[in-house]
């Protein structure tokens, strides 16, 4: 089916099947393969974009879920203040190891201080439990969060 | 061992029918006329320090370094380019990494396990950069004129000290490129008082701003043009063969383009590819699609009635009657059975899978008789052979390009996803083929780390210490997945963590049973070490209560004063690979480091109840660690772990927070094994498919805080492995913690959250 998404600010026509995990549309026909596969069930978390400012698991949801809504991505995180911060900071803190589950980690970061812009580490916890990195860098995430929110503050 | 001696091992092996002698972890083939060899000199492939290979500068000063190691998130780019860097005098933001093909020959070792990559090219990589700068400074005094020794390099430049000139490295590399590669004895190397980026932190990763905005590019990740997107039906059980493929329906989704047989490799398994139905398509929702439409019949073969939780009796027979003895010291037989407060216990470690969050993946593409691969492979030169093999082409014709591995673990040493690749590229008549592996698909068709039950008794003095120890270790050896009908740990698998046991105890018995492999078998993050360090490090503790002595004290005092023991004395003639002399069991730094965790952690401090402090330290890569967690475990046996301490030890530190990463990382994966890790089999089928069934620590799970101590770093000090021997003090410092906090003893991973009846 033809669908028209929009994605990091750019209106994109597509032609899938109706059932097409929005996943593949952006890793296979798009390529964007900054958004990671990581276990097709929305266990793990790799896979996290906003749509419509929401974090959203796209292995799990259908692309046409998206059509007319605003897509980012990691390639597209970098657009506001926000997501700049949480990219800084993870640099800052060295947080990657394999790097892999990181395009989700961040995204789920990002939506998380949009919405509670000082977290607690419950909150971080809430936010952030959906993500799985085997690596073992939910210490530095966890203190990434609070940097980035930090900074964040600092510049309000 | 140079490339041409590998080659020729190669060929050995594989006028005997395969292709493993390259590919078994010791990575040493012993030949009774030659002294012996150790470190990378004795890996397949060996060691190369040729400059030419390694740097090149471009007339516009950036600095191009090739890293031949895989980097799989222990940062290896980054700190061997360092390395190289450093003594080039280059300057760091000018550097690019290029990361190298498969190729030993140009190369030396690229097999990356056992860490090794720090401890085997830290010295070689040093000599690489400061026979590049020696060129360079050659190639400015002779520009200028004037002799060698009046010019230096300093910050990617050379400069006249007389006139004060400089020349950049840019301008001169290109007549640095014709200055003669001093020798190796030539090489004058930087004192280490003036290295600028080895041992500091402050170093840039190479690719951690790739990462953040997702242009890093990982094995699944490859795009070529025209390319096919497939999965793979693998027989269930191993050993299994297709009978019967419907693939009607499978061909009627649309996307489909056509579905292959692979054929299955008889046993051993080695890394050839399983076998099965591929489904090629157009994307990779149509090739999923697809495969859930094929109509299979399999022959499931003679594994199908092979049942983890009936094998269970099988280990506990065995480690209930003598098996090989691989260590006697004293007569332990006769002194179990005198008087004496006498203890034993069975500790049991399940199947692990490594589950790293990249899958297997792999693309490849044949064109003019060439084949070029791309895929995350910790082995790039035994994933070359496998494609050469399976192929049947010349080895030149043959390319594999290293993609970086999202994560690996040890799974993504053997490389049969590539060869699926290969085959189903040449299946297409060489169009480009990417294999993705579900996570299904990755759980169910590991290399696992082995089941283990080991047994242990011990008869405790008047004093409390031991005068009897006895181990017996079983558990299937990774040979098996090799050698057809190989049973039992062999030297390179007790010789991690069980054989070298440096305590003060007159009598040792130590024990191999033997016992068969029905599973594919292959090397998780410190191998063999997680059991034998989960058994004894728990045995100790109890041990200790037995004794009414604190646990701390009485490892100290088990262990001795401080000594630099040989190996070979404790029967140990492997040592991983290293020399004796240069590695010797050094008990000074096994006790620094437990003095270092215990006191960062507060050991002895007053717990509230069901809170408790548990302590394990081990021995493992040349490396040495210990771990103290504090865990707290509530009325309905919740477990939470506020704060883990670990105090590690591996000689020369060339990168310190990626060490802090590697010991932060390989605490939550031991946690992780501890309390949740579990794979089993019913009628010869994996019964976990996903993280629903296969659970990994989760953030809120994670240790609030875990706290690294770094030991003072010496040069002197050869350095040791940093990936792996963080991961064995965890589980048994968990379970200790456990027992201080609850009285609980837990002998049986995993544990469970809340705590599983089964654990004890």
């Amino acid at each position: 089916m033809p669908l028209t998404l929009r994605i990091n600010d750019r209106s994109v026509p597509v032609e899938v099947a109706a059932d097409t995990p929005l996943l593949w549309v952006l890793r296979d026909e798009l390529g964007l393969t900054g958004t990671k596969f990581g276990c097709g069930m929305g266990l793990c978390g790799a896979c996290t974009v906003h749509v419509a400012g929401r974090p959203v698991r796209t292995c799990i949801t259908p692309a046409s879920a998206a059509q007319g809504k605003a897509v980012t991505t990691i390639e597209g995180a970098g657009h506001d203040r926000i997501g700049r911060a949480v990219q800084s900071a993870w640099l800052a803190l060295g947080v990657a190891q394999c790097g892999y589950c990181q395009a989700g980690q961040i995204m789920s970061a990002i939506a998380l201080l949009r919405d509670t812009p000082q977290p607690t580490d419950a909150d971080i916890d809430a936010a952030m439990a959906g993500n799985i990195c085997r690596c073992g860098t939910y210490p530095r995430i966890r203190a990434a969060i609070h940097r980035a929110a930090e900074q964040l503050r600092g510049a309000a | 061992m140079s490339g041409l001696t590998r080659r020729a091992v190669l060929q050995g092996a594989a006028a005997l029918g395969g292709l493993a002698l390259c590919l078994r972890q010791s990575g040493r083939i012993v030949w009774a006329s030659q002294p012996p060899i150790y470190g990378a000199d004795a890996d397949p492939g060996g060691v190369v320090d040729n400059p030419l290979v390694f740097v090149s500068i471009h007339p516009d000063d950036t600095v191009l370094i090739t890293v031949h190691r895989p980097e799989m998130g222990q940062g290896i780019r980054t700190s061997l380019a360092l390395v190289v860097a450093d003594e080039l005098e280059a300057q760091w933001p000018r550097v690019r990494v290029i990361q190298a093909p498969a190729d030993e020959t140009r190369y030396g070792s690229q097999d990356t396990d056992g860490s090794r990559s720090m401890r085997h090219f830290f010295e070689p990589m040093r000599r690489v950069g400061a026979a590049a700068r020696m060129m360079l400074e050659g190639a400015a005094a002779a520009h200028w004129g004037v002799a060698v020794a009046e010019v230096v390099a300093e910050r990617q430049q050379v400069l006249h000290r007389g006139t004060g000139q400089r020349l950049a490295y840019g301008e001169l590399a290109e007549a640095a490129m014709r200055q003669p590669i001093p020798e190796p004895a030539q090489v004058r190397l930087k004192d280490p008082a003036q290295f600028r980026y080895i041992g500091k932190s402050s170093t840039r990763s190479a690719d951690g701003a790739d990462i953040v905005v997702g242009r890093a590019v990982y094995g699944i990740d490859t795009r070529l043009d025209g390319m096919l997107y497939a999965v793979v039906a693998r027989p269930a059980v191993l050993g299994g063969k297709l009978a019967h493929c419907d693939a009607q329906a499978a061909l009627a989704v649309p996307g489909v383009v056509r579905v292959v047989q692979i054929p299955s490799h008889p046993l051993p398994a080695q890394y050839f590819p399983l076998g099965g139905v591929a489904v090629l398509a157009s994307n990779t929702w149509a090739a999923i699609k697809g495969r859930e439409a094929l109509q299979l019949q399999w022959d499931d073969g003679a594994n199908r009635t092979y049942d983890s939780q009936r094998f269970e009796t099988v280990l506990e027979r065995a480690v209930r009657q003598p098996g090989k003895v691989v260590r006697d010291q004293g007569d332990a037989m006769t002194a179990l059975q005198k008087g004496g407060k006498r203890l034993e216990a069975e500790y049991y470690l399940p199947f692990l899978a490594h589950a790293s969050m990249e899958p297997p993946a792999a693309t490849a593409r044949i064109r003019d008789g060439r084949c070029e691969v791309w895929a995350p492979v910790q082995a790039p030169q035994a994933t070359r052979d496998l494609v050469t093999s399976l192929l049947g082409m010349k080895e030149a014709d043959v390319t594999v390009h290293v993609t970086l591995l999202g994560g690996a673990f040890g799974r993504k040493s053997l490389p049969d996803f590539a060869g699926e690749a290969a085959l189903l590229s040449r299946a297409m008549q060489g169009r480009a083929v990417r294999v993705m592996w579900t996570r299904e698909d990755d759980i169910r068709h590991d290399y696992y780390q082995a089941v283990a039950l080991e047994r242990l008794e011990a008869v405790l003095g008047p004093d409390g210490m031991p005068l009897a120890w006895l181990h017996r270790s079983a558990s299937p050896t990774e040979n098996a997945t090799f050698e057809a009908g190989a049973e039992g740990e062999d030297q390179t698998e007790y010789g991690m963590g069980m054989i070298n046991i440096p305590f003060r105890i007159p009598n040792i018995r130590l024990e191999i049973p033997r016992v068969p492999a029905y599973t594919r078998i292959g090397w998780f993050r410190s191998v063999y070490n997680i059991a034998h360090g989960f058994a004894i490090q728990s045995f100790l503790d109890e041990l200790a209560h037995a004794a009414g002595r604190d646990p701390r004290a009485y490892r100290l005092e088990l262990i001795g004063a401080p000594r630099r023991i040989d190996p070979r004395s404790l029967s140990d003639n492997w040592n991983y690979g290293e020399s004796p002399v240069l590695y010797p069991l050094d008990t000074a730094r096994l006790r620094a480091v437990i003095e270092r965790a215990t006191r960062e952690a507060g050991w002895g401090r007053p717990m509230p109840k069901g809170r408790g402090l548990g302590l394990a330290a081990t021995y493992s890569f040349m490396s040495y660690a210990a771990a103290v967690v504090e865990a707290r475990v509530g009325a309905d046996g919740a477990i939470s772990i506020p704060r883990v301490d670990i105090a590690f030890d591996c000689g020369a530190q060339v990168n310190p927070d990626r060490i802090r990463a590697q010991l932060e990382g390989s605490c939550i994966m031991g946690l992780t094994l501890a309390m949740h890790g579990e794979i089993t089999f019913k009628d010869g089928r994996v019964q976990q498919s996903n993280f629903n069934d296969f659970p990994v620590l989760r953030m809120p799970a994670a240790p609030r805080e875990i706290r690294v101590h770094l030991q003072p770093a010496s040069f002197e000090i050869p350095p040791g492995g940093v990936g792996e021997p963080g991961l064995p003090p965890i589980a048994p410092a968990l379970c200790n913690a456990i027992f201080a906090a609850t009285g609980r003893r837990l002998r049986r991973l995993p544990i469970g959250n809340p705590l599983s009846s089964r654990a004890s």
